[in-house]
């Protein structure tokens, strides 16, 4: 590999052949400010359209500046990073952006997140000297997503993450000029496209342009209405990100921090997810191994691999895309969806509460959630088996307007009998965790014996794609994994090719699986952050002292008050589902 | 948007257009040109079926057909009428030429009259600066407009009249 050696502001600095001014820069401490630009290190993803030219650079013997994002460094470059002519370009082009965008940030979603508010505050930009036209386009509101676009900067990072990392390709940029906006086709409402609601645009986007459906206020009604019980879930991966939101180092669990706080806000009862998570596994597990004895039993109608269904953005990526594989994933309903089933009948019944005065709040990392719980097959009579589906970022702001000083509180524990969870519960919250927790069941199942080890180091990570193949005691099960629907899609031509080696798949839309959701603390770009959340959930498995779901006795308990067994039909009533042709 | 139901002949022609091309999703722009010049414009339900055949997403094929205005979403008229807005044209006065086309015919850019005779547009530069500001209709590029010559053009393409416009 060719070297290039470069000064950049008078220090010499030597990069491999193809490296970016920027990347030059910051080996050698020199952080040159970038808006547009994104790069998800060791996920492949990378935004780079050199577009809003705040990072240019003047270069000596050049006549224009550089956009230090995409110009390659080059034998002998002398770079100013800070040069009188770059500062001045790169105030210009803020004030250009900020000429044309909504001044509202003392009430914008996005205050104190946006990327825009602090390039402006970091360049010091106290006055806009130019004033021109504003766009005025319409709000598209949907039940996860908001698009209000005249806070678009036109940075493409959305465009990069619905189109290269997750090919569901809602968003181009649309029209041309002063009209450009990023859009669905046609400028239809996201409601009317195939988009999954993974909110991974959300994630990304710098400014509000791009945010979630807030249910706060739903959620304080119901609280203050005393006719309402009401309950709140929480899933794996929150617990592994809330702490981010009240200055916490990424990666800290705040498990009993949360328990403690959403108790002071009201909720009558605080349940897991997690405990759903286990029920999960009895029941895709069970419809897993039930396959499988098929299978190798030579049944011919019998379809492999099975699918996770967890991921709600996933189901409706292969709703619209892959229809004809609409039996292959398992009909188990998600955690969320079924922890709503049992809560408002199982536990309703327990505590004498009609189900019309039972309220299921979710928080969930996840923008998706909202539009699964709104998806019609899981409501009774109109009744919503989950009524409101936060985010990691609604619940902090929740927290906020309940003055609660969340560093302070003492760790407090979940509620029973829907609070109870296994270590293979919430390792649901990333990449590879559901497959592993449902190996842990399968095998002991399968086998009759037991588990000679519960760490299953062969399915965590964060490639993109990953198989293993485990040794179900002599017989090898072989499992993909997949996070990123890009990468799902991968796997599902296969399965269409019939070239797929696979018994079991994975697969969680977001990048990271949970931990990266688009309703989790932005991470701005940081790649560390979803890592070390990852770390995190894994040290939670490791310190429960239960890590398999078959051996939650709460799990035990509702089999035998309530289902009957794993896949009964009053699970099959409560806790399945179907799939249907979005094509 | 109002649907329109595509017959097989017309997705058909589409679907041989875009193998001509070796439904390559690069070869997009050639594809819409061919398309369009068969059928006169790119609704929404040619646009799917294009996105369909080269295997790329619909709002990519929208987004291009969006960015430049040689592309119509709508039916053109019989006669299809492009002033010209490139600087060159546009300091030489077109703006008051489109009004004037605007003024005869009732309609805004990006219509056509009821009749479906006359459509308008803008386009940017013909690359016939030195006869600015420039009308094209069909084919036909008339140099050196000013308002006062509108009406003359528009008669040329109404039958039984006479013809009394200068072409360049």
């Amino acid at each position: 590999m060719e070297m290039i050696n470069l000064t950049i502001d008078h220090k010499p600095v030597v990069v491999r052949q193809g490296t970016t001014i920027l990347k030059a820069a910051s080996s050698i401490g020199i952080d040159i400010p970038t808006l547009c630009y994104m790069k998800l290190d060791d996920m492949n993803i990378e935004n780079k359209p050199g577009g809003c030219r705040v990072c240019v650079v003047e270069v000596k013997g050049r006549r224009n500046l550089a956009p230090a994002c995409c110009t390659e460094a080059t034998e002998g470059m002398e770079i100013n990073t800070h040069s009188i002519r770059a500062i001045n370009a790169r105030r210009t082009v803020v004030e250009l952006i900020l000429s044309d965008h909504p001044a509202d940030c003392l009430i914008c979603a996005k205050s104190g997140n946006c990327d825009l508010q602090n390039m402006a505050n970091h360049l010091g930009i106290r006055k806009i000297h130019y004033q021109g036209e504003q766009s005025s386009y319409r709000e598209d509101t949907s039940p996860a997503i908001i698009r209000e676009i005249n806070k678009c900067i036109m940075c493409r990072r959305c465009e990069t993450m619905c189109n290269d990392v997750q090919t569901v390709g809602v968003l181009s940029a649309v029209n041309r000029g002063f009209q450009a906006v990023v859009a669905p086709a046609f400028e239809m409402n996201l409601d009317h496209s195939v988009c999954t609601y993974c909110g991974q645009c959300v994630a990304v986007c710098p400014t509000g342009a791009l945010t979630e459906a807030d249910e706060t206020g739903a959620v304080i009604r119901a609280l203050s209405d005393p006719t309402k019980t009401v309950i709140v879930q929480t899933a794996p991966a929150v617990r592994a990100a809330l702490g981010e939101e009240f200055g916490m180092p990424a990666g800290t669990l705040v498990t009993g921090k949360m328990v403690a706080a959403l108790r002071r806000l009201g909720f009558d009862y605080v349940f897991d997810t997690d405990f759903a998570a286990d029920l999960t596994i009895l029941e895709e597990g069970t419809e897993l191994l039930s396959r499988l004895s098929a299978f190798m039993e030579g049944d011919p109608n019998v379809k492999l691999p099975i699918l996770t269904s967890c991921c709600p953005a996933w189901v409706k990526f292969f709703e619209h895309h892959f229809p004809e594989l609409k039996d292959i994933p398992s009909t188990a309903r998600s955690p969320q969806q079924m922890f709503g089933s049992i809560a408002k009948t199982y536990f309703a019944d327990k505590i004498g509460v009609k189900r019309e005065n039972l309220v299921v709040v979710s928080i969930m990392p996840c923008l998706a959630k909202k539009y699964e719980s709104s998806r019609p097959e899981f409501s009774v009579n109109g009744n919503p088996d989950v009524d409101f589906a936060l985010s990691t970022r609604e619940l902090a702001h929740l927290i906020n307007l309940g003055n609660v000083d969340f560093n302070s509180l003492p760790n407090d524990e979940f509620d029973q009998p829907l609070g109870e969870s296994t270590g293979a519960a919430v390792i649901f919250g990333t990449t590879g965790g559901v497959i592993e927790a449902a190996v842990r069941t399968a095998y002991e199942v399968f086998t009759g014996k037991p588990l000679p080890r519960v760490d299953f180091e062969e399915l965590r990570g964060m490639d993109g794609l990953r198989k293993a193949t485990i040794d179900f005691n002599g017989t090898p099960i072989n499992i993909g994994i997949a996070h990123g629907l890009g990468n799902a899609r991968k796997l599902l031509e296969d399965i269409q090719a019939g070239n797929s080696e696979f018994h079991a798949i994975e697969i969680m839309s977001c990048p990271g699986g949970c931990i990266g959701g688009g309703g989790q603390p932005y991470h701005h770009g940081d790649a560390e952050i979803l890592k070390k959340r990852q770390r995190a959930i894994y040290s939670e498995d490791k310190n429960k002292t239960i890590r398999k779901s078959h051996e939650n006795p709460y799990i035990t308990k509702l089999y035998e008050e309530f289902l009957g067994a794993p896949m009964s039909e009053k699970a099959h009533h409560l806790l399945h589902t179907k799939y249907f042709d979005r094509s | 948007m109002p649907g329109i139901k595509l017959s097989e002949k017309t997705i058909g022609l589409i679907r041989e257009v875009c193998s001509d091309f070796g439904n390559q999703g690069s070869e997009l722009i050639n594809v819409l040109h061919q398309v369009q010049s068969k059928l006169g414009y790119l609704p929404a339900e040619v646009q799917e079926v294009i996105a369909k055949e080269l295997n790329i997403s619909i709002a990519k094929v929208y987004g291009v057909v969006t960015f430049y205005s040689f592309f119509t979403m709508i039916p053109m008229g019989e006669h299809p009428i492009s002033i010209c807005m490139g600087t060159a044209c546009y300091v030489r006065g077109s703006e008051q030429v489109l009004a004037e086309f605007k003024r005869q015919l009732s309609i805004e850019v990006g219509q056509s009259t009821a009749d479906n005779k006359f459509s308008l547009n803008c386009l940017r530069c013909v690359g016939a600066c030195g006869l600015a500001p420039v009308v094209m209709v069909g084919d036909k590029v008339y140099g050196r407009v000013s308002p006062q010559m509108v009406k003359g053009i528009i008669s040329e393409y109404k039958e039984g009249c006479a013809s009394e416009a200068k072409s360049a």
